[in-house]
């Protein structure tokens, strides 16, 4: 099978983003990472073809093996439109948590906390996120 | 016969699309989700039937012919796992109409709560009858995406914290898995699953084991498999209880189900088998050491549903006819006592108004139905004799000794351990929760649990006792009776999980089923 060079370095570049952006704790990015993976993933899939070849439209006169192979793309389209509406769905979901705690960043959970400081009494202590993770405007803001 | 195969998938799809067009009347809403479950219900019934006397089913989807059409394939463990399914999922949407009648949801606008567990039950059903890997992956997807809705219902904060967790994990393994998918198509150049049986051969053995893993991986992390179980004891216990009642049940069961497939019929071979056989020890023991630390009933069930997927992997793992045959008993047991109990936990909650053994006592007097509801399934999932818990435990005991390496005796020790530290788990709730008088729950001087006493989970107290509605009791006492009867017709149910075992001896049986016409392991091109 013959593949693309350039196909595969621009697939491992976006792998690569996707991976440092979903461990960032601003739900945004972890967004962002998700949608570069998902793209990467396709993109996987479409190496796959091998060599790229003439439109699959059936004609007789046309060897088979010169058509690009159709399979590929069509996984690709559902892929897609799966990536699109779980994207929605977490925009939405990061919205949500937006207003609820007027913060995208996920926060430690409470139990492992308590597992790690000797079960310790946790106070509920609201702090702003900082700036450097998220990417919210940080007015402070009564939750609605 | 084969008329019946898509019917599987398209009554609870036509379901929703109803229950969503009558949103606004909430009654009609309960009549058509409970009625496509009980139609469901009844296919999955006649399908099994017919699989397990008759032959399996394969339909060709729009009449184009394995490979290069879709494959819709029910096969006895298919059929049997339809069937499972949809008594469960029947019991909890009862479960949640008569909670919903009880809180008055007559009220709210747009119930989204019906349509989308419609949608849940077609996704985990079309994942049954995939014939092919990327219509297990539409299938996948089509329950993970209902499931993200259902586990955030309501977008409270602590949901939404733990929906992130959920929804993040579950997309990793999904693209995992559409990865090794690709990679697949891209060594075999097919995805029928058959196909990819007959020609997995041809590969070179590192390239085998990749792809092996890859999917492994995927399918692990749906499973919670140790290591990557870490997920769910974080999510499921936040969701409303019906909800994870369902989830708990099914769709970690749906991940076993695929890591089946991959194991006796993509990838028959050992390879692997030892260190899933490890994997399988490790996700027993530290799921019970994880549910004997925890205050919280359903953060206890969690744990315990981690560890007792151990024992799936297990019978999985030895690689025998026996195992496998076990594994698939063990698979229905554990989907009916799962679910019993978590619905169980949603009456204690009903009833005492918290779910934390700290602060819960004396049920055994003030809701004795309860009580009895809760101590029959915890005896079957600990193992005790005769229920079936035991039965398949048993079972899965007999095939590892009939191995009979060190690792499988390893693992025969380590599950006896297991369901000892489940039944501590277990009886610790029912001492605190239903054996102490209410008079003792204050000043409380326990020292293990002084420790997890203020931890955020137990903070959850609903205000108050509320009435429990019978629905509500009713449905949980259906399926106590069902993991009853599981024990009691424990034969014939075995029986079945043993034929699905022997089909699944070797891709032969499988690729005879969708390739009919060619000869074993022949090509039909």
């Amino acid at each position: 099978m013959t593949v693309s060079l350039v196909l595969i370095v621009i697939m491992s570049a976006m792998y690569a983003c996707a991976v440092y952006l979903l461990l960032e704790r601003s739900l945004t990015r972890v967004l962002l990472g998700f949608l570069l993976a998902g793209n990467a993933t396709n993109l996987l899939i479409l190496i796959m073809v091998g060599e790229a070849g003439i439109a699959p439209i059936f004609d007789e006169s046309i060897d088979p093996a010169e058509y690009t192979d159709p399979l590929p793309q069509a996984l690709i389209l559902t892929a897609i439109v799966i990536t699109f509406a779980v994207s929605a769905f977490l925009l939405a979901l990061i919205y949500r948590s937006w207003r609820l705690a007027n913060a995208d960043d996920f926060s430690d959970d409470a139990d492992d906390l308590a597992l790690r400081d000797g079960a310790v009494v946790i106070e509920a202590e609201e702090t702003l996120p900082e700036a450097s993770t998220t990417d919210f405007p940080l007015e402070r803001e009564e939750p609605r | 016969m084969t008329a019946l195969v898509p019917l599987v998938v398209l009554v609870p799809l036509l379901g929703a699309a109803l229950t969503l067009v009558v949103g606004r009347r909430p009654r009609p809403q309960r009549v058509i989700a409970i009625g496509a479950l009980v139609i469901e219900l009844i296919i999955g019934i006649v399908l099994l039937i017919h699989v397990d006397q008759v032959a399996p089913l394969v339909m060709e989807v729009g009449g184009w012919q394995a490979p290069f059409g879709i494959v819709l394939v029910v096969d006895r463990l298919a059929a049997l796992m339809i069937v499972v399914s949809s008594i469960v999922l029947l019991a909890v949407l009862v479960f949640s109409v008569g909670q919903g009648l009880a809180d008055g949801d007559e009220e709210t606008p747009v119930s989204i709560y019906n349509p989308t567990y419609l949608i849940l039950t077609t996704g985990v059903m079309v994942a049954f009858i995939a014939g092919d890997l990327f219509n297990l992956y539409v299938g996948f997807e089509i329950l993970l995406v209902s499931s993200y809705v259902l586990i955030t219902l309501g977008g409270t904060e602590s949901r939404i914290r733990a929906g992130v967790t959920y929804v993040v994990v579950s997309l990793l393994s999904s693209l995992l898995f559409l990865a090794s998918i690709a990679m697949i198509y891209g060594a075999l150049g097919t995805v029928t699953i058959a196909q990819i049986a007959q020609r997995i051969d041809e590969l070179p053995v590192d390239v085998q084991i990749l792809l092996h893993v890859m999917l492994l991986v995927a399918f692990g992390i749906k499973a919670a498999v140790f290591p990557l179980s870490f997920w769910l004891p974080d999510s499921y216990p936040t969701a409303p209880a019906p909800v994870t009642a369902a989830f708990a049940g099914l769709l970690t069961k749906i991940g076993v189900y695929a890591i089946i497939r991959v194991e006796t019929v993509i990838f028959p071979g050992p390879e692997l088998n030892p260190a899933l056989m490890v994997l399988a020890l490790l996700t027993m023991v530290v799921g019970a050491l994880g549910a004997v630390a925890q205050a919280d009933i359903k953060r206890i069930l969690s744990f315990t549903l981690v560890s007792h997927i151990g024992y799936m992997i297990l019978g999985v793992a030895l690689g025998t006819v026996e195992g496998t045959a076990a594994a698939i008993f063990y698979i229905v047991h554990h989907i009916v006592v799962q679910t019993t109990l978590f619905l169980a936990a949603g009456l204690i909650e009903r009833e005492a108004g918290s779910t934390s053994i700290t602060r819960i006592g004396g049920l055994l007097a003030s809701a004795p139905v309860v009580a009895a509801l809760f101590f029959i399934p915890a005896l079957n999932l600990g193992g005790i004799p005769p229920f079936s818990g035991f039965l398949g435990k048993l079972g899965l005991f007999q095939a590892a000794a009939q191995q009979g390496d060190a690792l499988a005796y390893a693992l025969i020790g380590a599950g006896a351990l297991v369901s000892l530290l489940t039944l501590y788990a277990l009886i610790r709730v029912w001492n605190l929760a239903f054996w102490r008088s209410a008079d003792a729950v204050e000043g409380d001087e326990s020292r293990l649990l002084r420790s997890v006493e203020e931890a955020p989970m137990s903070t959850s107290t609903v205000s108050g006792a509320r009435t429990t509605p019978r629905l509500m009791t009713l449905s949980t006492a259906g399926m106590v009776a069902v993991g009853v009867a599981l024990t009691v017709f424990a034969g014939p149910v075995y029986g079945v999980a043993s034929r699905a075992g022997e089909n699944l001896d070797g891709p032969g049986a499988y690729i005879q089923m969708v390739f009919p016409l060619s000869s074993e392991g022949g090509e039909l091109e």
